[in-house]
Order: structure tokens, then C-alpha cells, then sequence
């Protein structure tokens, strides 16, 4: 059975409220951070702990934090980024809406590890249900005296302030988010300089995930290096992933990284196997923005090694036969379904999300999208693979921001495996409307783990 | 080792020194030439702009002097700000060109290249930027997007099918108007230049977002249609203005002056903003003191019609002082006959 750190108490009814989390051992970090230790004391923990974000880019959460420039007379702010929106996450949501007052009490600690007196948690505009919960989980907090003035008789006072989003996904981009929280269009910023030395109001601020920020809660409670025990390597602790698709039990679960991808698909304990017996075509192991694997590749590395869930196992190979750990969206295909509608779908998304401030991402989101459609419903011919894959490179690295990468990630990812795929929609435009393409000629069929 | 307090880069193999804290972009403006990386969106005289059309991406080979490791992207040089040792790879680099290329292409697909009828042309960065470094031919072969062409303001149109969202015309009216009245809304490909239910432009020095839109999305009703730009003569003059500095060209064709704008320089950016009064009431030669032609760059195609043989409008017939400042280009005109 996995070590769990987050979800440990998530079927105890009534967790959600203060007074039972609280009974179950809630609220300790906040006790041992404020009495026990210095801010660095905090900073220092979070570094040896080797936790990475958990938002996406897997940036250590501890050098983060040391890059926060302290300047005399000018606060700092922490900004939690509950703007969760990845296609195939939603990990962020399941802990805000079952235990909130772990990311209220990560949220304490780590305003506390950086000096900011005030904090924000920016959640998505769709998630109205999980902002009452947090609003009312706040209250509780505050009437316990864990916020406000003076908290247990530290010294320290902290406020925590939610805002809505308006429902972009643009806005979970750092600079975007905080462009928003100011009230202002969510455009991305042009960095740098980057949000550590100007960031919220022009003052220095740390962007963190959900999932990060929560994590900061078991390694206050049992140090930096028990959390470090856990995991493989780089990759430390335990990682929430929000696994759909043609799986047998969707749904978010936390792993200790490391557990192998094969594992985590076919172990009742996860995934469950894929659904009806079918067998494995495709994998997007982190959220819609990461290249999209075929089976053979998703369950090992090119070398031959397993693939394992951790930062570099997943990401072995580069691009070209790797992907990468993302924002944890497991998303499983199985052999019924159809990588161009999927690529469509992505590319779809990410047109209608673009914030429409750099050219290749603005107008290259689009042309994807057309290119992709007319693929997918006839009346392409060969030359848009390859247009297709010229518009993906020119989005690529050449954007302000990370979403032109995303987008052109799973496209570039779906051309490079299944290009017999796109092909067979081309030729037979009539036949790919009524059934799919099927298993991708190199995709293995694996038996089940016991 | 450069010069105390000064930071060396060298881009595309020529060194320069320049102050800490200046841009590739104006590092390279002070080398000049073919090396100096085209831009869209930036605008020196706008805080804040620039960054986004990613047509001045260049290459960072060399991160500086302390830190050598290239950078790993290439960067927005109107962005990017020097460090000392830097070395740059603009026009030397094939990634930058051919990535420069998929921006034109990109800039280009949903633009209705109606060069014929727009006003803009001849003075057109986009043109200039297509001619450089643009296909010949589109790989775009779906249906554009398109707008209705909108008045804001009695003086303005804004033709949104044209526009490449540079956003310089929201800074302009951010950095020098009490209060802005139009911004971008919408998202993606989507987005477009748009006043709040179609509210006028109304202030003094709106008038400029005609000068700072690099292509001709924004244009000066006053003018639209009336000529070529090829066709009329610059010349630079003033005025005594109580609301500007005064400091105009106007474009002139026969005797009659067809439009008036600010003076812009060879990145073709305005030395100085100018009120609507001078720019859109006030087009009678007696209203100005000419001072001289303006310098045209000799590939331009306003150079290459009639501007060599300079008719000096009367006014300057029968000053000797003006005579006196147009000299050279009245000799080079007698030299031409």
C-alpha cells in the first residue's frame, strides 16, 4: 500500500471541517513553523525536502523560494495558482473540494517561510463551489486564530484572500494570473523580470500550485529528509494524479513517484486496467500540453528501461521519445480511439484559449486547428502533415509564454507517432468518418500486471 | 574590456558598448544596418511595449561575460537587455531568419493583403517586412478573418482586417491621454481592437495612434483616399502650437497639403506626438515655417517617384531663408534638370 501524505485523512467524513481536521492532527506544521522555527528554518526544510512544483514545469519549490527578493520596506505576497484548467487535471480541485484546510494550512507555513503578510489563492471562475469551501475553511481558520493578527502569539499576522478567476486558462500562466489578480486583461508578462523580483503589484511574489503548497504541510510535520525518502532520485514525495480515460477506475490518486507506468495503469489499486479488456494505445501522462506517447513508448523508455512516474523517467528520451510528468493528467486511450480527433480536440482548446498577445501563438493555434479539422473530416491532402508540422515549429519556443509550447507539444507528439494514422485519414476520408484507425501497427500488446 | 560603467555585446560579429540596462534592439540601432532586427510592436517612445509580434527574435549565443552559456530560446531582442560579453546572432543565424520567417507567415495569414486600396502602403512596415523576409506564396488556404471597418472618432477609422495587434495604440493612448477609451477585447485570434460600445475617441492627441500603427489599421480619415503616399512630397515644418511641440512633416501634393504627421525617424517612430489640431485642422501652408524636405531613406518608394525632383512650394520661392534651408535639395533638383 502507497505512503500517503495528502489524502491521508480523505475518506474521514466531515474532514472538509476545521474542527475535525483538526482533531486528526491539523494544523501542526502551523504549530511547529510559528513556534519552533525561523522563516529560513522553513525554507531550508522545503529545500532538502527536493519537492518540485506540481503545477507543470517541475521547478524545485525550495530554489524558488530562496530567489524571492527581500527589499526593506516592500511586502512580499504568496500567490496559490488554483487555476486549474489542463484537459485531464483536476487534482487541484478534488483537494480543495475534499480538504481544504490542507492547502489553507500549507498556505500559513508558506507565508510564513517567505514574510508575506498577505496572501491570495486565484482560483479558476468555474469552481464556485470549491471557493465557498475555501472561503468558509478560511473563517473556520481565522476564528481558531490560525489567521488574522498575531497568530499563537508569534508575532506574525496573515490575511488570505481568494480570488475568481474569470475562466481562462491563460490565467493559470504565472504572469498572467497575477496580470489578473491585479484586475487587469490575464495577459501573460514579458519575462523577465520574473514575479521573485517583481511580481504582484510590482512586489516580489512566489507563484506556487495547489498540490505544491499542500505538500509544504508533511514536510514541516516530518522534516525535509523523511520527505526526500520517498520517491526516486529527483523525484521526491507524492504526486496526485488525476487519471481518466478508457481506464476501469478514474480518478485522482496519490502515488509515491516512482511506481511504474504499467503499474499504475493496470494495478487494481490505480487504474485498473484498461476498460473492457481493451488493450493500450496511447498515453498522455501529464495533462494536455505534454507529447502524447504510444503504448510501446509509454510503458518503456526507448533504451528498454520501465517507465517509471517520476520527473525523468517520463521525460527520458527528450521529445522525441519522451514526454513529460506535467500537471499529473493521466489521460489513457485505448484502441478505439482516434489521435487526430484527440489532436484536434487539444489544438481546438488551446485556439480558444490563446490570449491572443504573440503572433505564432494567436495565429498558428488557428491554422492548427483548421488544418486539423479538415484531417479529421476530409479535404486534406498530404502536404497539411507536414504544413502542419512547420506551423507547430514555428509556434514552438518562439512564444511569450508556455501555452504556444503546449500547443504545439501534443501535435508535434501525435505527427512523430501516429503519422500512419494521419495518413490513413487522408486517404480514406469516407472510411475514417466511420471507424477508426485502430491500434498503431508498433503499439504492444502487454498482458495485464498480476 | 568595455569602458567603465558600460556593458560590450557584439551582435553579428560587431561590437558595441552601451549603457547597462539598454536592449539588444537599441544596441543593435546604434550599430545600425542590415543587423538591427525589424520590429512590430516595440515602440521606444512607449513604456511597456514591445515583445509581442516576435519579429526581433535574435539569438543570444553567448549569455555575457560571467555566465557564457548560450540561452536556450531565442529572445525577443526589444526585450531582452544586454549583458556584458553578450554576443548576439541576428541576420548571421538560420534559426532567427527561418524562425523570422514563420512569424511574417503567421502575421501574414489572416491579413487581407489589400496593399492596393489601403492607405498605409508605401510606408507600410508589414510591406517592408514581407518584402525581406516573407514567401512569395501563402500556405493559408482558408477563409480570413474579417471585420466590419469601424469609425472611432470623426477623424479615425479602424480597419481591424489589417491590424496585427501591436497594442501600441492602447499604450499611446495609456501613456498620453488622461483616459483610454478603446483596448483589446476578446481572446486568441479572436481578439480586436474595440472602443466600449462603440465609443468615440475623443482627446487631443489621440490622432497618433495613426502614427504609431505600423500598418494601416488605424487611418486618418482627413486623408483616406485622397492620394499615394509615393505620390506626395514630405517636408518638414512647424508651428507655434499651444497644446504640442509643433514639430511636423507635411505631406504635400502640389500646393495643397494632404495630411500632416508627426516626424518619424529611420525605424520610423515619431521624434515627438503631435495634437489633433496641427495633425487633422490645420493643413493650410500659411499655418506652418517650412523648414526643409524630410529626409526620406533612398529605398524608400516615396523616393522613388517624384520626391528627386523637388518643386519647392511657393512659400519657399519667396523666402530666402527657406532657400537658404533647402539648398542642397533645391541644387540636387537643378542638377536632375
Amino acid at each position: 500500500m502507497t505512503r500517503k501524505l495528502l489524502l491521508t485523512h480523505i475518506d474521514v467524513p466531515g474532514i472538509e471541517s476545521f474542527d475535525i481536521y483538526r482533531q486528526k492532527g491539523g494544523y501542526r506544521s502551523v504549530e511547529k513553523a510559528l513556534k519552533t522555527m525561523s522563516p529560513e528554518d522553513v525554507v531550508e526544510e522545503v529545500k532538502k525536502s527536493g519537492l518540485r512544483g506540481r503545477g507543470g514545469a517541475g521547478f524545485p519549490t525550495g530554489m524558488k523560494w530562496g530567489f524571492l527578493a527581500k527589499p526593506e520596506g516592500v511586502p512580499r505576497y504568496l500567490v496559490c495558482n488554483g487555476d486549474e484548467s489542463e484537459p485531464g487535471t483536476f487534482k487541484d480541485r478534488f483537494l480543495m473540494t475534499k480538504i481544504p484546510h490542507a492547502l489553507i494550512e500549507g498556505m500559513i507555513v508558506s507565508s510564513y517561510a517567505l514574510g508575506a503578510e498577505v496572501s491570495y489563492i486565484y482560483v479558476r471562475g468555474e469552481m464556485m463551489p470549491q471557493i465557498r469551501i475555501l472561503e468558509k475553511a478560511i473563517a473556520e481558520a481565522k476564528a481558531a486564530g490560525f489567521l488574522g493578527k498575531n497568530i499563537l502569539n508569534s508575532g506574525y499576522d496573515l490575511e488570505i484572500y481568494i480570488q475568481p478567476g474569470g475562466g481562462a486558462y491563460i490565467c493559470g500562466e504565472e504572469t498572467a494570473l497575477l496580470e489578473s489578480l491585479e484586475g487587469k486583461r490575464g495577459n501573460p508578462r514579458i519575462k523577465p523580470p520574473f514575479p521573485a523580483v517583481s511580481g504582484l503589484y510590482g512586489c516580489p511574489t512566489v507563484v506556487n500550485n495547489v498540490e505544491s503548497i499542500a505538500a509544504t504541510v508533511p514536510i514541516i510535520n516530518d522534516g525535509g529528509e523523511e520527505y526526500a525518502k520517498i520517491g526516486i532520485d529527483r523525484s521526491t514525495g507524492t504526486k496526485l494524479i488525476s487519471a481518466s480515460g478508457n481506464i476501469n477506475r478514474p480518478g485522482v490518486y496519490e502515488i509515491e513517484l516512482g511506481v511504474s507506468v504499467e503499474e499504475f495503469i493496470y494495478s487494481e489499486e490505480y487504474c485498473g486496467g484498461i476498460a473492457g479488456g481493451k488493450r493500450l494505445k496511447a498515453l498522455v501522462a501529464g495533462g494536455s500540453s505534454v507529447p502524447v506517447l504510444p503504448a510501446n513508448l509509454a510503458l518503456k523508455t526507448a533504451k528498454g528501461e520501465l517507465r517509471l512516474m517520476t520527473y525523468e523517467s517520463l521525460a527520458d528520451g527528450g521529445f522525441v521519445t519522451g514526454s513529460s510528468m506535467g500537471s499529473g493528467g493521466f489521460i489513457v486511450y485505448d484502441e478505439d480511439q482516434c489521435i487526430v480527433r484527440n489532436t484536434l480536440n487539444f489544438t481546438r482548446f488551446y485556439h480558444h484559449e490563446s490570449c491572443g498577445q504573440c503572433s505564432p501563438c494567436r495565429e498558428g493555434t488557428g491554422w492548427m486547428e483548421k488544418l486539423l479539422q479538415r484531417i479529421e473530416y476530409g479535404g486534406a491532402n498530404m502536404a497539411d502533415i507536414n504544413l502542419l508540422w512547420d506551423i507547430q515549429k514555428n509556434i514552438d519556443g518562439n512564444t511569450i509564454c508556455p501555452l504556444g509550447d503546449a500547443s504545439a507539444w501534443p501535435v508535434a507528439s501525435a505527427i512523430r507517432h501516429f503519422r500512419d494514422e494521419f495518413e490513413w485519414h487522408i486517404l480514406n476520408p469516407e472510411e475514417s468518418q466511420n471507424r477508426n484507425f485502430g491500434l498503431a501497427h508498433y503499439a504492444d500488446p502487454l498482458v495485464p500486471v498480476s | 574590456m568595455a569602458e567603465e560603467g558600460k556593458f560590450k555585446v557584439t551582435i553579428d560579429g560587431i561590437p558595441v558598448e552601451v549603457a547597462p540596462g539598454t536592449t539588444i534592439l537599441n544596441a543593435a540601432r546604434l550599430i545600425g544596418g542590415d543587423i538591427v532586427p525589424p520590429a512590430m510592436c516595440y515602440y521606444s517612445k512607449l513604456e511597456g511595449s514591445g515583445g509581442k509580434c516576435r519579429t526581433c527574435l535574435v539569438k543570444v549565443s553567448k549569455g555575457s561575460e560571467k555566465d557564457p552559456r548560450p540561452m536556450p530560446k531565442l529572445v525577443a531582442s526589444c526585450r531582452t537587455t544586454v549583458m556584458d560579453g553578450m554576443e548576439v546572432s541576428n541576420i548571421t543565424s538560420d534559426e532567427v531568419l527561418e524562425a523570422r520567417k514563420g512569424v511574417v507567415e503567421m502575421l501574414l495569414i489572416n491579413h487581407p493583403l489589400d496593399c492596393p486600396v489601403c492607405d498605409q502602403a508605401g510606408e507600410c512596415k508589414l510591406q517592408d517586412l514581407s518584402y525581406e523576409h516573407g514567401t512569395e506564396q501563402t500556405r493559408f488556404a482558408f477563409e480570413r478573418r474579417t471585420f466590419e471597418r469601424v469609425d472611432i472618432g470623426d477623424k479615425i477609422q479602424l480597419h481591424m482586417n489589417r491590424c496585427i495587434l501591436c497594442y501600441r495604440c492602447v499604450y499611446v493612448a495609456d501613456q498620453l491621454t488622461t483616459k483610454r477609451e478603446h483596448g483589446v477585447l476578446s481572446r486568441g485570434d479572436y481578439s480586436e481592437i474595440a472602443t466600449f460600445i462603440e465609443a468615440a475617441l475623443d482627446n487631443d492627441f489621440i490622432g497618433n495612434v495613426i502614427d504609431v500603427c505600423p500598418v494601416g489599421a488605424l487611418t486618418d480619415k482627413t486623408f483616406r483616399f485622397k492620394n499615394r503616399v509615393w505620390f506626395t512630397k514630405p517636408v518638414d515644418a512647424h508651428r507655434d502650437c499651444p497644446t504640442c511641440s509643433g514639430n511636423v512633416t507635411l505631406w504635400y501634393k502640389g500646393d495643397d497639403v494632404l495630411r500632416v504627421t508627426g516626424r518619424k525617424d529611420e525605424y520610423n517612430e515619431v521624434d515627438e506626438f503631435i495634437c489633433n489640431t496641427c495633425r487633422f485642422d490645420t493643413k493650410r501652408t500659411q499655418d506652418w515655417i517650412l523648414e526643409a524636405p524630410t529626409k526620406v531613406d533612398n529605398e524608400s518608394v516615396i523616393t522613388a517617384n517624384h520626391y528627386l525632383n523637388f518643386n519647392p512650394p511657393p512659400v519657399i520661392k519667396n523666402s530666402s531663408e527657406l532657400q537658404a534651408a533647402n539648398e542642397e535639395q533645391l541644387a540636387r533638383t537643378e542638377r536632375l534638370k
